[in-house]
């Protein structure tokens, strides 16, 4: 039997069918997740660019808010109204009463000087003329500064408008409070790591970002990577990989709004999905890997098993057919020998005739020609009883039918050997199954099998051993087995032992056909017959014979 | 030496010739061919008491053929069958066909000397009971 073939198809059938399964679910879960993950930072990327228009839309609605307010003081009061510091002091009231988050208000005149202020500085009499704010509210009307410093060394900015009164511009000049700004701005900031400022065109930061910067310092973002409509930018482009920034224009100021967000953070969700599936996919391969192996080891061993069973029933097959063909050939061969041996009977006996004759017997070599001849007539004897055997074995053609039982003819077998048994220290035990049924056959064949088994097996042991003879009913077969624990038969021998002519014993003391007899005439009965033997075990010889129910009388 | 009422046949030589020797020594009046067609032209020139017949003989007629042929000529002949071969079949299609008996070779001359006895004795005629008496004191005692 190739163990390995077998090893080697089971490992094949088994890699196979893995691969053919893990191909498809790997590809379907990595698929899957490629897909899912893909959505998934469209949606963040998505709501990065929401949080970014919304944020900047409320900022400008704050702005505009402010603008509107501030404008609309500028309009119902005159300059010298305004320059009134009382008047100056109730606007302001007024405007954080509506709007909120002014620190002071100054007016200015058209060179720069401010003539009124309001607020917790002291800025009265300050020369704005070269900031660059007043220079783009007096040639544009309206104006939202950068943050910058100014004169109070703190970060601020300032809304103004120009007021125009009888060929005379005055200005209207209100600083927003950078904590209220900061927040609305921070609003954006989502998440642990989210987060939302204000940067100018130049890159320089308008509110304090919750990292990587401060106020007025530049910050990482290029605000050239922004287009005119809200965009979201890969971190990657500024630095920061696996952060997206999206950013807004204002459409009061000349700000742009940026909201990032980590994406890392927001996959979370994902990650957990991605566990669970990878747990999923694991548990499925090895419950393949589990189901798999099992099925195919258990065919595999189904196949090994019906081979083997094809195998032996080959070797029966094999068997009988060889047997059958040897019997055809002995049985002629034995005719080819009776003539010859005929012959040679007749010239013995004419050369015996002719030795009475008185002249030969005063030959001084009488007696060894006397002897010569018996020993030639001894030795056709033998050769006669050899083919006689055999073609006694072809006379038993037509076996008798009568009902058989099975244990009589064992116990009737064994009475006739047990003497001889005795004398050599040998113990037959017998073991039947007095539920045995009757069958049909002929037994006095079966009766000549049994004794040709019971004394191979006493020649086997020679002395000191036991032979155990032993019957049983198997369904619709009666078994009978003839077990020595004699030295056993080596193996290359076992195939032989059913040949004619095959014997161990020395020459003249077998004629190498009992067992072959005994086999075809168990096989004429429609039985079978086998041996089991293992050097130094012993043998066991196993007859089977199928229950025939006698015919009806 | 009498009219020989034994008739031997048998293709093998050797054997015809050896056994015809060993007859004729014992004064037995016994005659021997080697065809079954020469068998029954010497029964139709003159009857016999007993044949031995060679049942296997190759070429020409077989010794079963030979059997029906001299039962029909003359059915008062005992026939013994002698054969190398063993099948029960010959055997039974020999009897059936009328053969006293048949014997398997090797034979000893005893053997067939006892076979021949007995055949005459069961021919019945005073003749052939003193030949058959003739024969048997020819066997060895016991």
């Amino acid at each position: 039997m190739d163990k390995n073939l077998y090893s080697r198809l089971q490992t094949k059938i088994i890699l196979l069918t893995l691969g053919v399964s893990f191909a498809p679910l790997l590809l379907l879960g990595g698929i899957l997740y490629r897909q899912f993950a893909a959505m998934y930072v469209e949606k963040i990327r998505e709501q990065i660019h929401f949080r970014a228009e919304s944020r900047a839309d409320a900022v400008d609605l704050f702005l505009a808010e402010r603008t509107a307010i501030l404008g609309a003081i500028a309009d119902t009061h005159s300059l010298a109204e305004m320059a009134n510091e009382e008047t100056l002091a109730s606007s302001l009231a007024i405007m954080n009463a509506r709007a909120g988050a002014f620190v002071d208000l100054g007016v200015i005149d058209q060179h720069g000087t401010q003539l009124a202020y309001v607020g917790p500085y002291d800025l009265r009499g300050k020369n704005y003329f070269d900031q660059p704010w007043f220079g783009q509210v007096m040639s544009r009307g309206v104006h939202i500064s950068d943050v910058y410093l100014g004169f109070r060394r703190l970060p601020h900015f300032i809304i103004a408008v120009r007021r125009q009164e009888r060929q005379r511009n005055w200005v209207l000049r209100a600083t927003i409070d950078p904590e209220i700004f900061g927040r609305i701005v921070q609003r954006g900031q989502i998440g642990k790591t989210g987060d939302a400022f204000l940067v100018n065109r130049e890159g320089i930061l308008q509110t304090q970002p919750r990292h990587s910067g401060n106020i007025l310092e530049p910050s990482p973002v290029k605000p050239a990577l922004f287009g005119k409509q809200t965009m979201v930018v890969d971190g990657g482009l500024l630095g920061r990989p696996g952060v997206l920034f999206a950013g807004t224009w204002l459409k009061s100021a000349e700000w742009l709004l940026v909201v990032s967000g980590d994406v890392e953070e927001d996959m979370a969700q994902l990650f957990s999905a991605r566990t669970l599936q990878t747990a999923i996919i694991v548990a499925g391969m090895l419950a393949i890997v589990l189901t798999t192996v099992l099925t195919t080891r258990t065919l595999v061993g189904q196949m090994i098993r019906a081979e083997t069973r094809l195998r032996e029933m080959d070797a029966q097959l094999i068997q009988a057919d060889k047997l059958a063909a040897l019997g055809k050939m002995a049985a002629g061969v034995a005719h080819e020998i009776n003539n010859p041996l005929a012959v040679i009977l007749q010239k013995t006996g004419w050369m015996r005739d002719l030795l009475e004759e008185e002249d030969l017997r005063k030959s001084p070599n009488f007696k060894e020609f006397r002897d010569a001849v018996l020993k030639v007539e001894e030795h056709v004897e033998r050769a006669r009883k050899v083919v006689h055997d055999m073609l006694g074995y072809a006379r038993r053609m037509e076996p008798r039918a009568e009902a058989i039982e099975v244990n009589r003819i064992i116990d009737q077998t064994v009475d006739m050997l047990e003497n001889y048994a005795r004398n050599n220290s040998i113990d037959i035990q017998t073991d039947l199954d007095p539920e045995l049924p009757r069958t049909t056959g002929d037994g006095a064949q079966l009766q000549q099998v049994i004794l040709n088994l019971v004394n191979n097996a006493i020649d086997a042991i020679g002395q000191n051993g036991t032979i155990a003879i032993r019957s049983e009913c198997a369904g619709s077969e009666i078994r009978i087995s003839v077990a020595d624990d004699g030295p056993g038969i080596p193996e290359h021998l076992q195939r032989k032992v059913f040949d004619p002519f095959f014997t161990t014993k020395s020459t003249g003391k077998g004629t190498g056909l009992g067992l072959w007899i005994s086999y075809t005439i168990i096989e004429k009965m429609g039985g079978k017959m086998t041996l089991q033997s293992k050097p130094g075990d012993g043998t066991t010889f196993t007859i089977t014979l199928p229950v025939v129910p006698p015919p009806p009388q | 030496m009498d009219q020989p009422n034994i008739l031997v046949v048998d293709d093998e030589g050797d054997f015809l010739e050896t056994l015809m020797k060993r007859l004729k020594k014992r004064n037995i009046p016994a005659l021997g061919c080697s065809s079954g067609e020469e068998a029954l032209q010497l029964i139709r020139e003159s009857p016999f008491d007993v044949v031995v017949l060679d049942i296997k003989m190759p070429g020409g007629m077989d010794g079963i053929q030979t059997l029906k042929e001299i039962k029909k000529l003359r059915p008062e002949t005992e026939v013994i069958l002698l054969t190398g071969h063993a099948s029960l079949e010959t055997g039974m299609e020999g009897m059936q066909s009328g053969a006293y008996d048949y014997l398997l070779k090797p034979i000893l001359l005893e053997n067939l000397l006892e076979k021949m006895a007995q055949a005459l004795e069961r021919r019945g005629g005073a003749a052939q009971r003193a030949q058959s008496e003739r024969l048997r004191s020819l066997l060895p005692k016991g």
